[in-house]
């Protein structure tokens, strides 16, 4: 089933949220406007708005990962759904249950929402794909395939800063062929209109084909692919890398593609920098770009909550609201749009 | 057993290893051709089968069908996948050694065919192993293998690592007269891969399966025919740049042939997305200049024929995200109907594409199949090439219903089947053989 096709319900409402592909233009900046709403709530003094009040939200984290569980398990508390978070890694699966068993004892729990993370690209399609009528999927990141919210938090960093995303350069250091960031990213720049996307690492981790499959320029030098650019993002670089023959070593990669001072002077005067952490400070970068006034990364962990809380109630809040007709109180109320 | 005799009249008459392309009679007594054309004399209590409207060729001959049988019948059964075979036109099929356990002593390829024989539809040849377990370290018991029935030897989908391996391996079987079905796939370059290394690769995130795990092996293995003078097989080309490196070793004069599977003629990369587990194969799907590459090379003759590669599964083996999935098409009951497409496309003449399918694939295996003069063996396919029909699990007969071509319409249907001159598939119920 087309990418499209399946996260969309009749109405074109979002109802899963797998991939950036075959998602248009509006519905990116649909999300983004929400956002800008949800950011207003951490400021409250009550974090909460009830627009999955009754829901319950599974984090079902096939692959381990604190930091993107914690913001998931937090966005749905804000929103207040029951969240239930489940480490299948360590349960379930080991003890030789398939993934649709365990997807069925869920649903049999009656739960709304999966948020999906699995080592395995296409993983979130496949539970959507085989999921009850009722439950939505988000995708918390499939194997290299994608990180959409990821890839939406980072847009809506850039456009804060940036204003829009529309006629930018942006720039994509390091490992490309292992990042199902990278891919999200470039999807979400794509569709908003950036000028143009770069990817910039040796050859050994730049995917065959990568400019035509993904419709980026390829660099295999820093310093000229930051040329002029307006936003540099810094993948993180797994140490797997250099046992699997990528790369000879850590060194010799920060040389040619750690960020420095010296080497952002290359990119455009109001140049920001990003990461979607954790950070190797002294492999993807120096220390003194990581905390230095280009840097947004502390940024795009806040603004990730309230990008997964926009997703999240687009694929299963408005219902929510429309049955029970709750009022707006606590609403976040997006500039300048309506949105329930 | 064969029945009695047996009389196809009326149908179109296409044998192409003897240049037949007729409306004539088949007369079929004994197991074997009787007469082409005029009926011989006292043929008078013949069984007749109208095949008006019909073509008439030889039972298909298959290089490659796994029936999972010993060791994976949770997946299917000899006497099951046979009747698809049938049901499919196919009359002889070959399967490969990854059996459980493997093809590589007399007794496993003995009780293949010993099943196949007393529950079978169709002959089933088995390929022996040339290492040991398929280990690709020490060499099997060939000549046992040879004289228990293996027409050939082989290594189904698993490369030999060690290239000097592969060189005895190859001597070893050329001493006893036997060609070598060799994987063009390079360990290496494939491990972990499952994709073709290409654009779907990247948009997807999924490993991938470079062009050069092809022709890396290919080089080494001509290069290894031409200076052992052993006769070589690729089983399952996927790439054009083979094609063109076959071609031109064959020109030169090593003894070296390829088959295709039905589905590298068809579909491309692009047949995964998004995640679509019944098009993940080994080796995988490529690109449309490959596709074509290959549609040309088979037109041309470099490759000489078309097999099924049928790997029926249990659903559950595609019931998981892609790349937990297991490779493989469920493919025998397709294979004329795909062939037929390619005649319908342009790329062969029907004599040719049948041809493809009968004597050519049993030239290679070097059994005198695959014709229909009189005196040969009374294998036989009569089918309608205009009917359409719905590939579905009321259609087919095979376990395996993983297919990326479920659901799709096809056209070209198989009415009668013989083998050794008995009705193994046909309108009425089958007798049982």
């Amino acid at each position: 089933m087309d990418a499209a096709r399946l996260q969309l319900d009749r109405h074109g409402n979002l109802k899963h949220f797998l991939t950036i592909e075959g998602l248009g233009r509006d519905l990116l900046l649909e999300i983004l406007e929400r956002s800008e709403g949800f950011l207003g709530v951490a400021r409250q003094a009550v974090k909460k708005v009830p627009l999955c009040r009754g829901k319950i939200i599974a984090n079902v984290f096939f692959e381990t990962s604190t930091r993107t569980r914690t913001t998931f398990e937090l966005a749905a508390k804000r929103l207040s759904a029951d969240v239930l978070n489940l480490n299948i890694a360590t349960s379930a699966t080991a003890k030789g249950e398939t993934l649709l068993d365990t997807l069925r004892n869920l649903e049999a729990m009656h739960v709304d929402m999966f948020v999906v993370r699995h080592a395995d690209s296409g993983a979130a399609h496949f539970i959507a794909e085989h999921a009850a009528p009722h439950v939505s999927v988000i995708n918390a990141g499939d194997g290299r395939h994608a990180h959409p919210t990821q890839g939406m938090l980072d847009m809506f960093t850039i456009k804060r800063h940036k204003g829009a995303i529309d006629g930018l350069v942006v720039a994509i250091v390091g490992d490309i062929l292992h990042s199902r960031v990278a891919r999200s990213q470039i999807l979400a720049l794509r569709t908003l209109g950036a000028a143009e996307v770069r990817i910039i690492a040796p050859r050994t981790l730049i995917p065959m084909q990568a400019a035509d499959a993904l419709g980026v320029r390829v660099f295999h030098d820093l310093g000229e692919g930051l040329r002029e650019a307006d936003v540099i993002i810094l993948l993180r670089l797994q140490r797997e890398r250099m046992d699997g023959g990528f790369l000879p070593s850590e060194h010799e990669y920060f040389k040619l593609f750690g960020l420095t001072e010296a080497r952002l002077a290359n990119a455009s005067p109001g140049a920001i920098v990003m990461h979607p952490g954790p950070i190797n400070r002294g492999v993807e970068m120096d220390s003194a770009v990581a905390d230095g006034g280009r840097s947004v990364i502390l940024e795009q962990v806040s603004n990730g909550l309230a990008v997964r809380m926009a997703v999240m109630s687009m694929c299963i809040g408005t219902q929510n609201l429309a049955l029970s007709g709750a009022g707006s109180e606590g609403l976040p109320q997006p500039a300048g749009g309506e949105h329930v | 057993m064969s029945d009695g005799p047996i009389s196809i009249r009326g149908g179109r008459l296409i044998d192409p290893a003897n240049g037949v392309d007729d409306l004539v009679d088949l007369h079929i007594a004994g197991g074997r051709v009787a007469a082409v054309g005029a009926a011989p004399p006292a043929f008078d209590g013949a069984r007749i089968i109208d095949a008006t409207g019909l073509v008439v060729c030889p039972g298909l001959v298959d290089l490659c069908a796994r029936l999972r049988e010993p060791g994976l019948e949770h997946k299917a059964t000899i006497a099951g996948e046979t009747r698809a075979a049938a049901a499919g036109g196919i009359t002889t099929l070959c399967c490969p050694p990854d059996t459980d356990p493997v093809i590589d002593t007399p007794a496993v390829a003995q009780l293949i065919r010993r099943t196949a024989k007393v529950r079978g539809r169709a002959r089933v040849l088995p390929v022996g192993a040339l290492t040991q377990d398929l280990a690709g370290t020490q060499i099997s018991e060939m000549a046992a293998l040879k004289q228990a029935g293996c027409p050939v030897v082989g290594h189904a989908d698993r490369p030999i690592r060690n290239t000097r391996v592969q060189r005895r391996a190859l001597e070893y079987a050329a001493t006893f007269g036997l060609t070598a079905f060799l994987p063009p796939v390079d360990a290496y370059l494939t491990e972990g891969g499952l994709v073709h290394e290409g654009l779907i690769s990247t948009r997807l995130g999924l490993p991938g399966i470079p062009e050069a795990a092809e022709t890396v092996a290919v080089a080494r293995d001509l290069a290894l025919a031409e200076q052992t003078g052993a006769r070589i097989h690729f089983r399952g080309l996927s790439t054009a740049r083979a094609t063109a490196m076959l071609a031109e070793a064959r020109a030169r004069g090593v003894a070296a042939t390829a088959d295709v599977s039905a589905h590298q003629l068809m579909l491309t990369e692009h047949a995964l997305a998004d995640f679509q587990a019944n098009a993940h194969v080994l080796p995988p799907l490529r690109t449309e200049r490959d596709r074509d590459g290959l549609r040309a090379a088979l037109a041309d003759g470099v490759i000489s024929a078309v097999c099924s590669d049928h790997q029926p599964h249990e659903p559950d083996a595609k019931l998981d995200p892609f790349p937990q999935t297991r490779p493989g098409i469920s493919g025998l009951e397709t294979l004329l109907p795909l062939v037929l497409r390619l005649v319908e496309e342009g790329v062969l003449r029907l004599a040719d594409a049948l041809a493809r399918v009968t004597c050519e694939p049993a030239d290679i295996i070097g059994r005198p199949l695959g014709r229909l003069q009189p005196g040969a063996t009374a294998d036989v396919c009569i089918f309608d090439p205009q009917q359409r029909w719905r590939v579905g699990a009321e259609t087919l007969l095979t376990r395996g219903h993983n297919t990326p071509f479920f659901g799709a319409e096809l056209i070209g249907r198989v009415r009668w089947t013989l083998l050794g001159g008995a009705i193994v598939h046909g309108p009425e119920p089958a007798a049982s053989a």
